[in-house]
């Protein structure tokens, strides 16, 4: 890993002695998760627990004629068969809509179907029994009725006048739509001496998360309150939505979330099945698991990236880049999804085109409509990689028509490191961002002119190497601006209290969750550098409604960004704290004091002068040797919030170096390149691994995955075989470089990171294998990139 | 993701399972490695009586060279097909097709005839053993039958060993002087079922083919021995040559269509399968010869 900061020195209260901050330590939960000590929802087991399994339409579209559950009720240890009607009478239906989504529409939404299905995998039935196999056999001998209606499928004939309306209620089957036009874009592409346009075709995918979605439900019918263990990203979100719709007051819930096995936004949803379990829970007074086995995974976790975008760019004759324009229809499903909504990436893909280059003329449409496909919604880097890879595509595709060389193109436009701050066309406020430090950066990691002269080499020996660049801008650290000013109660505050115990440990609260990320790690590096404590003697709780302050979780990129400063200025306040009592116990001043190594020391000279577990216990066990009118106060919370900038956006650039069969299509990835700017660098391996690990995702997205309906709406590869998730052994090296530009919005300075990777390397794979193909003339802007689809294009089949 | 409920019973002979067998026909499944059946009962695409578990049969396991025979028990795991030095010599074929076979996790439990006999056309040991010519023998409660490779597999997951019937080892051939073998497949992932592959086994005499048994895989029902290769014996290969065999090899193939591959992008990449084993097995010839 390589770090350069673009301004090394400003001090913080981070550069402390002992700190903590940019170095690589292990996580706190490392070794508990490494020896099998973990504890997630599928370990978990009440007394009187029940299991649930959701019997699921097979049909994408249909009427439930009846259900005939007599059979499955009479079989022993079955609980109970409920059907969408019954448990409507415990839970009350969701429309996925936001007001800032001006427009957006979407029809009611049951936990279990009553009527009608709309997707094939909609639950019809739930079937309780005290085994998941017991439910299983049960389910076997439901029948259900249906009468087939027709499906809509096709995105591109949702809106067409003769495609049958799928809730005829909301008049059509458009969910969203978004128009800007901002400068001056036709009189830009006029003056263009070069326009070059394509149709961008993106493969719907999902994140395929190693730990399936999970949930035990416990309503205790005499504290008149329900627990809920899930693996969530959100859990006050949670909590709110169940008291919603279960009539409960948001107090008489609690939810718990233990170890998470992955989430990438997948588990930052309330699904229907999620809310049946709640529901069952009530209605028959017990706890009753639901864990989503793989073919459910495929068939309800949401699907993501299910675009076609048309894109055209203009260029003058030195490079210049005069306007970009485009033109994104997508297809989420029959619902728009609860409650962050399905329009939110098509409104991202809005945002972001052309976000990291100077122009400022830019039309853009994005049109969202129903189909009878599972829902979509957010997925890890939502939008992202669609505005990168259409930005990016048609940036290589003007530069080929100029005959300049991709680099060069992107160094002409890049937005000048120091025109900060500014905004982009679709007005996004940029703060600091750092796109040509990092294209240098790139430059010397790559060797891009060794690479360059390779590939000529290699060409005459007829073999096809491509390069691929990605210029991308992130979207972090979200405020009230994403989802809280339309409606919704998802918190973008974040709290974190941290109390120094009896024996000069630390206890630290934080409303931010840990799925793997390192939430845990980096809270515990922040509290113990701040306070002067060393990380073993910090513990760190989350993922508990009763017990943490209140917040968001970990979500959108905002966990060390917004949770890490909550915990920052926790850390400084009980900091200050302690050194008032310790200058009281020392008769000194706190000004001269210091906390290094668990020890108040002079702060001048650094020699001892008392320990915390010896203030700790004075102040918990003696505070009658305190002078009198003093009250101590060894815990403190803080919260925060971005108040400044709606987002704390990054930026940064990827890399691919590829060869292309071109006897087969198939694509061999050799080598990736990530730079990126997420301002403070917490832990750096952290920060690393969440870049390889985005840009593993990114290749999934370019490679293999799509999750493939038929013309029925029939999800046809539903499992781990023919849905191709990335594997080892196909994933090159990526190389993770850093420019640091700190955030001046918080102390810490901690841009997000989790969507970095994801947002460009898709992007990068694509520009590199159009670069390989180019003596052929074939130019593909469809991922993924599946041999099948390069050998037509190349012509061999 | 759970099973029915399924009787087992742990075979303790070929005898005993042959009388399980007898006494359940067609509801009984056979248990070798599981690495088929466990998936297929999980997802409840079949729900058998009764599991024979024949994974005690010592009988089974082995590997021996009889003569010129080289002998492999029916529970020959993909693992022991890896590393056992008599397949490395006297069937290297099989060692290299056997690194092609799923994963490590996967190669530790499956076996050879649990493979043969689940016949999924687009695995790579049916192909193999064909193109070994290897017989595979089965047994009945009348006895032993023994059958061609080459006639034993019938369509998909379809061989011609019957209910009743046991695969209890397979025979190969030892590899003769001069022979050469050539295995490849295209898979989009390492350990994927292939989109299109080749076992091939060849006598190569002074720079040409004196004998080739190219076995496709995964673009037909069942392993295809290709007719093309006897365009390429018993000449020098020449880019005409081999335009002719392989004009004849995209006759004589039918593949599927499926969501990994066409029908002509299948027949395209066998087509690439049998230039690429002509050049690894002759070298490059001079005269601008297999791509």
């Amino acid at each position: 890993m390589t770090v350069a900061s673009a301004n090394p020195d400003r001090l913080t209260v981070l550069d402390r002695p002992n700190s903590y901050i940019g170095k690589v330590v292990p996580r706190p939960n490392l070794e508990r998760l490494m020896q099998g000590r973990g504890l997630y929802v599928s370990d978990m087991e009440l007394p009187r627990m029940a299991h649930v399994v959701f019997l699921r339409s097979p049909h994408a579209h249909a009427k439930i004629i009846g259900i005939d559950a007599v059979e499955a009720r009479r079989m022993p240890n079955v609980i109970a068969v409920v059907t969408g009607r019954e448990l409507a009478t415990v839970i009350t239906p969701w429309v996925g809509v936001l007001s800032h989504l001006k427009g957006l529409k979407s029809a009611p939404q049951h936990a279990i179907a009553i009527d009608r299905v709309c997707w094939q995998g909609e639950a019809v039935a739930a079937v309780v029994a005290t085994s998941r196999a017991v439910a299983e056999d049960a389910a076997e001998s439901v029948r259900v009725e249906y009468q087939e209606l027709d499906a809509v499928t096709d995105m591109r004939a949702a809106l067409d006048p003769e495609t049958p309306v799928i809730h005829p209620s909301l008049g059509d089957n458009l969910a969203f739509e978004r128009n800007l036009d901002a400068g001056a874009v036709d009189a830009a592409f006029a003056e263009s001496d070069e326009v070059a346009e394509a149709d961008f075709i993106f493969g719907r995918h999902t994140g395929v998360t190693l730990e399936p979605r999970a949930v035990v439900a416990d309503w205790n019918i005499a504290e008149q309150r329900l627990t809920v263990y899930q693996g969530t990203q959100a859990p006050h979100m949670v909590q709110n939505i169940a008291a919603l719709h279960l009539g409960l007051a948001d107090s008489q819930v609690r939810v718990v979330c233990k170890d998470v096995g992955g989430s990438f936004g997948i588990k930052v949803h309330i699904y229907a099945d999620e809310m049946a379990t709640y529901a069952l829970s009530k209605l028959l007074r017990r706890p009753v698991k639901f864990v989503a086995d793989r073919v459910e995974s495929f068939n309800t976790d949401i699907h993501a990236r299910d675009h076609r975008c048309k894109g055209r760019i203009g260029v003058k004759r030195d490079g210049t880049i005069t306007a970009f324009e485009i033109d994104d229809l997508t297809g989420i499903g029959p619902y728009s999804m609860y409650p962050r909504t399905s329009a939110i990436e098509a409104n991202q893909v809005v945002n972001l085109v052309g976000g990291p280059y100077r122009t400022k003329n830019y039309r853009a449409r994005a049109r969202v409509v129903f189909q009878n496909k599972n829902l979509m919604c957010q997925y890890r880097a939502v939008g992202h990689p669609i505005a990168c890879s259409v930005t990016e595509g048609l940036v290589d595709l003007v530069a080929s028509k100029i005959g300049m060389d991709p680099v060069e193109i992107r160094r002409r436009n890049l937005i000048a490191d120091d025109a900060y701050p500014c905004a982009s066309p679709s007005g996004l406020r940029f703060e600091q961002l750092s796109h040509h430090a990092a294209m240098s950066k790139l430059m010397t990691m790559m060797g891009y002119d060794a690479l360059r002269a390779e590939q000529t080499a290699l060409r005459k020996k007829n073999i096809h190497h491509g390069i691929g660049i990605a210029s991308f801008i992130e979207v972090t650290n979200p405020s009230a601006a994403f989802y809280g000013v339309g409606g919704a109660r998802i918190s973008s505050q974040d709290g974190v209290a941290v109390r120094l115990d009896a024996t000069g440990s630390v206890i630290c609260q934080t409303s931010i969750t840990e799925q793997g990320q390192g939430s845990e790690s980096l809270t515990a590096q922040i509290v113990g550098s701040v306070l002067g404590v060393s990380m073993e003697r910090v513990r760190v709780i989350l993922g508990d409604t009763d017990n943490t302050p209140y917040g968001g979780g970990t979500w959108a990129s905002r966990g060390a960004g917004i949770g890490g400063e909550a915990a920052l200025q926790a850390a400084k306040i009980l900091r200050k704290n302690v050194l008032d009592i310790a200058a009281t116990i020392l008769q000194s001043s706190p000004a001269e004091l210091d906390i290094v190594n668990n020890a108040v020391v002079t702060a001048s000279d650094g020699s001892p002068r008392i320990e915390l577990r010896e203030l700790a216990r004075i102040v918990y066990f003696r505070p009658d040797t305190l002078p009198p009118g003093i009250q101590a106060e060894l815990m403190a919370t803080r919260h925060f919030v971005p108040r400044e900038y709606p987002f704390a956006f990054t930026n940064g650039v990827q890399a691919s170096w590829i060869e292309v069969d071109t006897d087969t299509g198939f694509v061999k990835l050799l080598k990736h390149w990530v730079v990126e700017d997420c301002g403070t660098i917490i832990n750096p391996q952290l920060v690393d691994e969440q870049i390889r690990g985005g840009v593993v995702q990114g290749l999934g997205a370019a490679l293999f995955e799509k999750c493939i309906y038929d013309e029925r709406g029939q999800l046809t590869n539903a499992n781990m075989a023919d849905y191709l998730v990335p594997m080892s052994g196909e994933m090159p090296d990526i190389d993770v470089g850093h420019v640091v530009s700190p955030t001046t919005e918080s102390e810490l300075g901690a841009k997000g990171a989790g969507e970095a990777g994801t947002a460009g390397a898709a992007a990068a794979v694509a520009n590199a294998v159009n670069d390989a193909l180019k003596p052929f003339g074939a130019i593909i802007t469809e991922i993924p990139l599946t041999p099948q689809v390069i050998l037509t294009a190349l012509g061999r089949i | 993701m759970k099973a029915s409920a399924f009787s087992y019973a742990r075979a303790t002979s070929v005898a005993n399972a042959l009388e399980l067998l007898v006494a359940y026909g067609d509801k009984a499944k056979v248990l070798s490695g599981g690495q088929s059946l466990m998936p297929a009962m999980n997802l409840r695409l079949i729900s058998p009586e009764l599991i024979v578990d024949i994974g005690e049969i010592t009988e089974l396991r082995g590997i021996a060279v009889r003569g010129d025979i080289l002998s492999i028990g029916a529970l020959t795991r993909h693992v022991d097909l890896l590393r056992s030095p008599e397949i490395a010599a006297h069937a290297p074929l099989l060692t290299e097709a056997a690194a092609h076979v799923a994963h490590p996790a996967i190669r530790n439990r499956g076996t050879l005839g649990g493979s043969l006999a689940h016949a999924d056309p687009a695995s790579e040991l049916p192909a193999s053993v064909v193109a070994l010519n290897a017989t595979i023998v089965v047994s009945g409660q009348t006895g032993e039958r023994r059958i061609a490779a080459g006639e034993f597999f019938t369509g998909i997951y379809e061989t011609a060993l019957s209910a009743q019937e046991l695969l209890i080892a397979v025979e190969v051939p030892v590899a003769q002087k001069n022979s050469a073998h050539f295995f490849h497949e295209f898979a989009r992932r390492h350990g994927d079922y292939a989109i299109a592959g080749l076992a091939a086994q060849a006598i190569v005499q002074a720079g040409l083919f004196t004998e080739l048994r190219a076995a496709f895989f995964a673009v037909g029902d069942r392993p295809i021995l290709a007719k093309a290769a006897t365009k390429l014996i018993n000449i020098r290969i020449t880019p005409a040559v081999l335009a002719e065999a392989s004009a004849t090899l995209g006759e004589e193939l039918d593949p599927q269509e499926d969501q990994q591959a066409s029908a002509a992008m299948r027949r395209h990449l066998a087509k690439i399968l049998l230039a690429r084993c002509a050049s690894a097995l002759l070298g490059p010839p001079a005269a601008g010869g297999p791509v």
